[in-house]
């Protein structure tokens, strides 16, 4: 194809999005657009099945059967989300088996979020209220990306987030109506998963390097401190509605922006943990590794049975 | 309480459905890839799902303020009355495959009698259980069949998880106190029928699986009188870590 052709499609390519049209896997598109999506939608595959881990953590110990019973339920949800963001991954010509090696040799990155560690229930309730809050206002404006199968994927995601936010909230809101003990835990999970909760944006829009590309292409509809500032708003009040304090003693409502200002979030502290040296990096790192090499004799025998029936099938027919 | 045996017999039964979804529960994100993660955790959450229900009715028959937590989460080790199958490890995938085979097909011919029980609340239960019991049981017996029948190598340890948890069968077939007082009553199912079909179940997956049916003739019981193996107290310290350490709480 020559470089004019090439610039013609490209034209028209844009056009399409510029229409609000969606992307098919079998269209046209620019490598770059294919590889930021693979980049962009991998990570965030990555993210549901190393999230699945610091919740998994407490599936043995949830205070009761009701509770047990809806972490379970989450943390597949996080799997079932998993499943489908990899295979909409997948129709961009990359298979499962990589995208797992990039994750597996540290190349692709997940949610640094998930490099903290779950110490007590409490926390259980705060990735609910605060990480999956903050997921969705990422989240939603992608149900109307411009790529069809990752817009798809994320219409039913985020329907399911949203319930799991619910739920986080009400367990926090029934510590913080509790015991002293109880209250007490909550807070001490609210102080730790604050900070962190509002690096999930991502850098401030002047450090940011993927946001102008990306708004182009639909995969961001908002800049990281515009979702920053959103999330905020939304938050406080909660807080304050079940008797917690957020923890930046600059938390202040400015009547002329009609926003909370904030305090200064400890970049160094997100940039440690996103290089791999939180307090869990490796632990989370070992983990999907250690399931993947463990899985693979199991997943050798399942291909070794299937080739054989298919072939005692074939004998039978001929 | 004049319903003790009632009480007990469902406790039997609970117990099998909570040690088993706790086991399953540690698997919940670790699985070989994510498609079995996903069935395993959805077995663990029926298994849960029928613990409820029973925890639930024992809650009401004990009376007073009692809630199913309090059943589920505070007895002692010895108080817990589940079969000594449910509560092995997850010594790897085969032994989990494993474990889950040998319950699963017993516990489904077990719902089929148990959905005819006199008591209605019991009836409804099981026929619920059922059609998630049939599922489980598909799921094992054809990992049963793909690990036996796959690579040497899950042969081989297809075979040594059913070698080692084999002893633990006969003992799903024994009746206590509260079994026999209930199979009278019409509540129970008389387990001592279902012995040769389970067996026989159990051949025909194993060999078509190409396993060896274990010829070991020496088994293990203890469970359902309270006697464990020496792992059940570390379940139930992680099961009863929460309500243990903050008794009396709401979560």
């Amino acid at each position: 194809m020559s470089e004019a052709q090439i610039k013609d499609l490209e034209a028209q390519f844009e056009a399409r999005i510029a229409r609000d049209e969606k992307i098919e896997p079998k269209d046209w598109m620019p490598e770059k657009y294919r590889k930021t999506h693979i980049r962009q939608i991998s990570q965030h595959a990555h993210s549901e099945i190393v999230g699945m881990l610091p919740e998994g953590n407490w599936i043995t110990r949830a205070p009761s059967l009701r509770r047990k019973v809806a972490l379970l339920a989450k943390v597949q949800d996080e799997a079932g989300h998993g499943l489908y963001l990899y295979s909409a991954c997948e129709t961009l010509g990359i298979s499962r088996e990589e995208l797992y090696e990039q994750l597996h040799t540290g190349k692709a990155k997940y949610s640094s979020i998930f490099n903290y560690p779950t110490v007590t229930w409490a926390d259980i309730g705060a990735i609910g209220w605060l990480v999956d809050g903050a997921a969705i206002i990422n989240q939603v404006p992608l149900c109307n990306t411009s790529y069809g199968p990752y817009a798809r994927a994320m219409v039913r995601v985020c329907k399911e987030e949203s319930f799991h936010q619910r739920q986080g909230f009400e367990i926090m809101m029934k510590l913080a109506q509790g015991s002293p003990d109880q209250k007490e835990m909550a807070q001490d999970a609210l102080n730790r998963w604050w900070w962190p909760s509002l690096m999930m944006f991502g850098p401030t829009d002047a450090e940011s390097v993927h946001t102008e590309q990306s708004m182009k292409w639909k995969l961001k509809r908002k800049t990281n401190d515009e979702l920053r500032q959103q999330f905020i708003d939304q938050t406080v009040p909660q807080a304050e509605l079940i008797g917690l304090t957020v923890p930046d003693p600059d938390l202040k409502w400015n009547e002329e922006t009609g926003h909370y200002d904030f305090g200064k979030i400890d970049w160094d502290e997100f940039w440690q943990v996103v290089k791999g040296h939180g307090p869990c990096n490796r632990e989370r790192m070992n983990a999907r590794v250690g399931a993947w090499e463990r899985g693979q004799w199991v997943r050798d025998a399942a291909m070794a049975h299937a080739e054989k029936k298919q072939s005692r099938k074939t004998k039978k027919v001929g | 309480m004049s319903n003790n045996f009632l009480y007990q017999y469902i406790l039997g039964i609970a117990d099998n459905s909570l040690v088993l979804g706790q086991r399953l529960g540690e698997l919940c994100g670790h699985g070989p890839n994510l498609e079995t993660d996903i069935a395993c955790t959805n077995i663990s959450l029926d298994l849960l799902g029928q613990a409820r229900s029973y925890f639930q009715y024992a809650a009401q028959l004990k009376g007073g303020d009692t809630k199913e937590d309090d059943i589920a989460f505070l007895r002692t080790e010895r108080e817990y009355v589940n079969v000594l199958l449910v509560e092995q490890p997850n010594t790897d995938f085969a032994y989990t495959i494993g474990r889950q085979f040998l319950f699963d097909a017993f516990h489904l011919l077990f719902l089929q009698e148990l959905q005819h029980s006199h008591d209605i609340t019991i009836s409804a239960i099981a026929k619920k259980a059922i059609k998630e019991v049939s599922y489980h049981y598909r799921f094992s017996s054809d990992w049963v069949k793909r690990l036996g029948d796959g690579t040497e190598e899950s042969r081989l340890k297809m075979q040594n998880a059913i070698n080692d948890l084999w002893t633990y069968t006969d003992e799903l077939f024994h009746q206590t106190e509260a079994d026999k007082a209930m199979i009278v009553e019409g509540i129970g199912v008389d387990t001592a029928k279902l012995k040769e079909a389970y067996y026989h179940a159990l051949t025909e997956i194993l060999k078509e699986a190409t396993l060896d049916i274990p010829e070991s003739k020496w088994f293990q019981k203890g469970g359902k009188n309270g006697v464990h193996t020496e792992h059940m107290g570390y379940l139930l310290n992680d099961l009863q870590y929460m309500q243990r350490t903050y008794p009396n709480l709401e979560w």
